[in-house]
């Protein structure tokens, strides 16, 4: 039976993870490449690299990092951030990433989406969409290009920039146009939910799930492993993306695995570490 | 061993050659990657990976002149593994744009039923149909990681080693003497993955030696 995923994600500025991190028997906190050996070893199903670094040249910085994390780790990779060209994504492929990870890129010229799944396939192009409910009157912003625009109905907005700047897309409708265009996965984080640790928004992840046929990403929010598991069931996501709650420490990647099976839930159970 | 297998990974710009480099070299396999039909006539074993549409990686292995290389290595009877799309072109048809393959294996490719998510992404377990040297030591109904949206439905059904259920029961480990591949990516699959690739260099041990043993 397919599995659900848990996906821990790492953000990185200048090369290095910049969250804090749970791991005692660690060397180096910041070092990508020692961090995910450690959540590879947890039993972590793949791992998404996050660039946070607002400048242009850290390109070079983070093709480095995948290629030293790619050395290490037999698991799948994903990179995201900054990535804006057909040839950005070919670097990333090259230096080892199996899919890469487009949010402002995407909404700002959707034919990366479509060039990208042309030339290297639907399975490695991810579309990350930040979401936000909608809250006040819509049809205020002037909507992209797309012919997406937000309607009486829309309830979620798409945000890009790392959520600081309105798109006037609805997300339901984004989401189907991205898989249309050749994305192969939907990475979904919630604004609302992010950083709060009360729980995905369920409502949200379930609209995006039912309308698109690729596998969703759940994301933001996660605080217990009860937000896993509702993730999962209410809000129909194939996979989950957690930082905090492993970073700090609260709960082991393990033992989310524990608890989602003990429920019912189908994890990968943790491989016996016999090979290394 | 004295020498060094020559090990071939075909490279015909078809997805992530450097993961099954990786994963290859962490067994102890220094590979040589190329694309040079030529290489294949002296090779000790091939490895032929794979990811995205069949129909244009049948135009680039066609335009590089590499199906009958293919055909006539596989002919050979050396070990030869194939990865992902690597194990879907071996086929005879696929149903992905409708295309011609280079129809080494008897059967055809098929694509995953409607109503399931697609592709087929994460991982799923194996359940060993037949015993081979592939798979020593792999644990019944252990996970590999998947990422495909078309699947390899062989004619004959007694080489199908592993099979996978994603809507359908599918061929996920298809093994005939040294003639083996697998619709997981073994070298994303973590330690159990890299178990499939030290398995491969013991057939290719094993198949050298037989080939010295009869030179001598």
């Amino acid at each position: 039976m397919l599995t659900k995923r848990i996906i821990p994600c790492l953000d990185v500025d200048a090369g290095r993870v910049v969250k804090g991190t749970s791991f005692v028997d660690i060397r180096d906190a910041g070092d990508p490449a020692e961090l995910a050996y450690l959540y590879d070893r947890e039993g972590g199903d793949e791992l998404v690299f996050l660039d946070i670094t607002a400048s242009s040249d850290s390109r070079d910085t983070m093709v480095d990092v995948v290629r030293r994390v790619s050395d290490q780790v037999f698991i799948p990779l994903t990179v995201g951030g900054g990535i804006r060209s057909v040839e950005d994504v070919r670097r990333m492929l090259n230096a080892g990433a199996d899919k890469v990870s487009l949010n402002t890129a995407a909404v700002n010229g959707p034919s990366l989406v479509s060039d990208g799944a042309d030339q290297f396939g639907n399975q490695c192009i991810v579309v990350a969409i930040d979401a936000k409910r909608v809250t006040g009157p819509t049809g205020t912003q002037e909507p992209l290009p797309q012919d997406l625009p937000l309607d009486g109905d829309s309830r979620w907005e798409v945000y890009t920039h790392g959520g600081r700047t309105r798109t006037g897309l609805d997300a339901v409708k984004w989401a189907v146009r991205a898989v249309e265009l050749g994305a192969g996965e939907i990475l979904l984080t919630s604004m609302d939910a992010d950083g709060h640790l009360a729980g995905y928004d369920l409502d949200l992840t379930r609209a995006i799930s039912q309308a698109v046929p690729v596998p969703v990403i759940a994301s933001g929010g996660a605080g217990t492993l009860e937000h896993l598991f509702e993730a999962f069931t209410d809000g129909q996501a194939d996979a989950v993306l957690a930082a905090s709650i492993f970073h700090y420490g609260t709960y082991s990647i393990g033992e989310a695995k524990d608890y989602l099976a003990g429920r019912g839930i189908p994890v990968r159970p943790r491989q016996a570490a016999s090979q290394s | 061993m004295s020498d060094q297998a020559k090990v071939v990974v075909i490279d015909y710009q078809s997805g992530n050659i450097r993961s099954v480099t990786r994963a290859l070299e962490s067994v102890g396999v220094s590979p040589l990657i190329t694309g040079d039909p030529s290489e294949l006539p002296g090779a000790d074993a091939v490895v032929f990976p794979g990811v995205g549409s069949g129909p244009a990686a049948m135009s680039a292995l066609e335009s590089r002149g590499l199906v009958a290389p293919l055909r006539e290595y596989v002919e050979s009877g050396r070990p030869f593994l194939g990865i992902c799309l690597g194990l879907q072109l071996l086929l005879d048809r696929t149903e992905e744009g409708d295309a011609n393959c280079l129809g080494i294996i008897p059967g055809s490719v098929r694509r995953l039923p409607e109503g399931l998510k697609v592709p087929h992404m994460g991982w799923n377990s194996v359940t060993v149909q037949a015993e081979h040297a592939l798979l020593d030591g792999i644990p019944q109904n252990s996970h590999f990681y998947f990422v495909h949206s078309y699947y390899a439905s062989p004619s004959e059904s007694s080489w199908v080693a592993g099979s996978t259920e994603y809507g359908v029961p599918f061929c996920s480990v298809y093994a005939h003497s040294n003639l083996v591949a697998t619709q997981f990516h073994p070298e994303k699959s973590g330690p159990v993955g890299l178990v499939i690739y030290r398995n491969f260099l013991s057939m290719i041990e094993k198949s050298r030696t037989k080939t010295l043993g009869s030179v001598a």
